[in-house]
């Protein structure tokens, strides 16, 4: 068995974000873009909490900290997207971004 | 990190996490979907006890599989017809290969740097340091991350009121 280091965390942290990235541009659903954001959001936690642990540094849980705000600023901005997304479907019958298009040229 | 329950419990949970992220873009159906997501949570709450992050490993089971998961499961269920869709659009390859691209970038600036990494063991309970943190040197952010939430919270309520309340006061 070899041994899980900085890296490994840094890698799986890149790839979530990339398949959060993903979902945000591909989907139709408006929900299904939110989940890639909350996808996205959680690499970047990932990320934070593995540099937490493994960097050199002072003080190691400011990292720690820093996503306790990443978490609350998510649930926040989770809360705000999804009244949108109820009062869009309210208004047009649909939560389908590429028919969601009152302010295309 | 060395010893072999450690590594053994990382590859797993990566395997899962990975896993099921590209399930909630792979599965059909919405619902199905959420359940991805929440196993891509759970793995990552799981990774979080590896890094031993005990306090964000709680905090991530509470809100985002308490409360964000169970708020997307509402709006897809508050959404009908419109809400069981979960297709991708006319932007899917352009999406694929942007993603991948940063993907590929960032695991190559992450193998390429020398990370000043130290050797110091995992912490021991971290909930009182972050405690006092929160309540010490960041106690403005922490004012002000509550008056957002504050904001949020009345911002969705008066959002999805339904029309005509006003009158009926």
């Amino acid at each position: 068995m070899g041994s899980v280091d900085l890296e490994h965390y840094l890698i799986l942290g890149a790839l979530l974000f990339g398949i959060g990235l993903y979902l945000t541009l591909a989907k139709k659903n408006f929900i299904g873009v939110l989940m890639g954001i909350e996808i996205m959001f959680n690499a970047v936690n990932l990320t934070f909490i593995s540099f937490s642990r493994f960097a050199e540094s002072d003080s190691p849980l400011a990292g720690h900290v820093f996503v306790v705000f990443v978490i609350t600023v998510a649930a926040a901005e989770a809360a705000v997207a999804l009244a949108l997304a109820v009062l869009v479907y309210r208004v047009r019958d649909t939560v389908d971004v590429d028919r969601i298009d009152l302010l295309k040229w | 990190m060395e010893d072999t329950g450690t590594v053994i419990a990382f590859w797993l949970l990566a395997a899962m996490t990975l896993g099921s992220a590209i399930g909630v873009a792979a599965v059909r159906n919405l619902i199905h979907a959420v359940g991805m997501l929440i196993m891509t949570f759970a793995g990552l709450a799981g990774l979080y006890i590896t890094l031993s992050a005990d306090f964000i490993a709680v905090v991530q089971v509470l809100i985002y599989i308490g409360a964000i998961a169970i708020l997307i499961i509402f709006a897809i269920v508050l959404t009908p017809q419109a809400g069981r869709h979960n297709q991708e659009g006319f932007m899917r390859f352009p999406a694929l290969g942007l993603g991948g691209l940063i993907a590929a970038t960032m695991i190559y600036a992450a193998l390429d740097t020398d990370w000043a990494t130290s050797d110091r063991p995992g912490f021991e309970g971290t909930a009182t340091v972050i405690g006092d943190a929160l309540l010490d040197r960041y106690a403005l952010p922490f004012e002000i991350a509550s008056v957002l939430l504050l904001a949020a919270v009345i911002g969705a309520i008066v959002l999805v009121r339904p029309e005509g309340m006003e009158e009926d006061e």
